[in-house]
């Protein structure tokens, strides 16, 4: 660990304050918490909510995992483990299973989560509304009172026009029954897995300097129609090297004559199916 | 079913509103007419929870309108009330498609079947005599006119009990307003629709109202039964409006 920087990087003070932001989201399963979001030694949009979180909730015997679209060996991944192994001098993975911590960015690990792990969401854009009610002061009160027809109008839109809900990521999802929530911009796939899920899901916006947060085994649904139910989509095929026909696919083009390959976007997962 | 009074409101030396009372029944279309600044669209705000008032009382089925929470009054605006807006543009989503326009207030109202949301929404449009055919079409792209049976539709979708309505045909052509005038006239007698119209134009008054109250600097200087207002005006400022209608 390199002396200079106080334990992962935030000071203490600050720490504390976005502590108190996440046991507030967490009480309020869903809700979008304001913080004071700190200056990070890298630009808005990389990732310095989840970074902010995670420097707020790790400890020395933690181990971390970051991945970015399900990918363990991106720029933003790597740099942000090795920030966190430079400031706070804990043990990084690329395994979902040895992980406690795991900063993610637009995935949620294939590999089921556990009661003792932490989902940290990088999160772009916390409004679910915003692009329907730019007015936050409106928008703030479709919260308070619960008022969510707007976004289903958007939903009703998608059908009329495309025939089916358009949202492939970032499909709104409303949590414990209460409070309608972006997922961040996970692929629609994932948002099931937010489900009842055993770990804690903590989500950062940086820019937007909100906190929000899922409990553990929390109820979260996806937006639907009754006649048009939520589907989670992916790919309809076998990944190129592990034949998983699960797991959500990336598309590579290979060439420029119209090859392509599907690939698991979660390499931790794909790397483990094709050692077995 | 709605009663008001005592009602005052003044923005700064200006008195909008001085002690004003009003009542209407179920089924009932009551028009407020008077000049510009004479306080009447001051007083369908007052009566529909938008402006709050220095004193007096608004009573809704038994309800003290003024002191609902913004929850309650919002609940009321979504199921129970409608307001039309004169100009349709203000009331309306342009960026979203006639449908889901009209669409709106069921899923507001909790609606969670698309089949059954268009059903009614085709409905409704046929009612006010849009084709069902545009359904999918943006809004901007229709008349002044048909924009405000737009707004129509999207309002008594919910069949609301009472709707405000603020110079509905104000701003449209002369045939247009007449068409519309006929058509709300049809509603408001099948859905027994209870109806407080704002409108400085007295021949709307005069084919939709039972009952007409005339406003000026912010009193109301006479009340009664629209033939009778009209036909036998007795106070001086009426007599003045009523001889200052253009015979066509």
């Amino acid at each position: 660990m390199t002396t200079g920087y106080n334990f992962a990087y935030l000071d203490e003070a600050t720490k504390r304050m976005i502590r108190r932001a996440l046991l507030k989201a967490i009480a309020v399963p869903g809700h979008q918490v304001p913080f004071g979001a700190r200056e990070m030694p890298l630009p808005y949009g990389w990732g310095t909510g989840g970074i902010q979180v995670t420097a707020s909730v790790i400890g020395s015997d933690d181990r971390l995992k970051v991945i970015d679209q399900g990918a363990d060996d991106t720029t933003n991944a790597i740099s942000i483990r090795r920030f966190f192994a430079r400031v706070a001098g804990v043990e990084t993975t690329e395994s979902t299973t040895e992980a406690t911590i795991i900063q993610t960015r637009h995935r949620i690990p294939e590999t089921p989560l556990r009661e003792d792990q932490v989902l940290v969401y990088q999160v772009p854009m916390p409004e679910p509304l915003f692009k329907l009610e730019p007015r936050v002061r409106e928008s703030t009160k479709l919260h308070a009172l619960a008022e969510y027809g707007l976004m289903q109008v958007k939903l009703y839109e998608d059908i009329a026009k495309q025939g089916e809900v358009a949202t492939s990521y970032n499909h709104p999802v409303i949590v414990d029954g209460r409070y309608l929530m972006s997922p961040s911009p996970i692929p629609a796939f994932d948002n099931p897995k937010m489900d009842m899920n055993p770990a804690i899901q903590l989500f950062g916006a940086g820019r937007e300097k909100r906190i929000y947060a899922v409990p553990p085994y929390t109820r979260v649904e996806s937006l639907d129609f009754e006649d048009h139910p939520f589907r989670p989509i992916r790919a309809p095929h076998a990944c190129a090297l592990c034949r998983s026909t699960e797991s959500y696919l990336d598309e590579l083009i290979t060439d420029d004559r119209g090859g392509r390959r599907f690939i698991c976007s979660d390499t931790d997962y794909c790397a483990q199916r094709q050692r077995t | 079913m709605m009663h008001a009074e005592g009602l005052v409101l003044r923005f700064g030396a200006v008195a909008a509103l001085d002690d004003v009372a009003m009542e209407i029944h179920p089924g009932e279309v009551l028009a407020i007419v008077g000049e510009s600044g004479s306080g009447k669209t001051s007083l369908l705000r007052v009566l529909a929870g938008l402006q709050p008032v220095q004193a007096g009382s608004v009573v809704f089925d038994g309800q003290e309108v003024l002191s609902l929470s913004d929850a309650a009054k919002r609940r009321l605006m979504r199921t129970e009330w409608g307001f039309i807006h004169q100009n349709a543009r203000d009331a309306l989503r342009l960026d979203i498609s006639a449908g889901g326009n009209v669409g709106e207030r069921l899923m507001a109202a909790g609606a969670r079947h698309y089949g059954r949301i268009r059903e009614e929404t085709a409905h409704w449009l046929r009612r006010v005599e849009i084709d069902p055919a545009r359904m999918d079409e943006n809004p901007r792209n229709f008349s002044g006119g048909m924009q405000q049976r737009l707004q129509i539709a999207r309002t008594l979708i919910t069949r609301p009990r009472l709707v405000f309505m603020d110079e509905p045909t104000g701003g449209l052509d002369v045939s247009v307003q007449a068409k519309l005038l006929d058509l709300i006239r049809g509603l408001v007698a099948e859905l027994g629709l209870a109806v407080v119209l704002v409108t400085h134009d007295i021949a709307a008054a005069r084919l939709l109202a039972h009952r007409i109250m005339v406003m000026r600097h912010g009193r109301v200087v006479e009340e009664g039964l629209t033939d009778r207002v009209l036909d036998d005006p007795r106070h001086a400022y009426t007599q003045l409006l009523v001889s200052s209608v253009l015979a066509a």
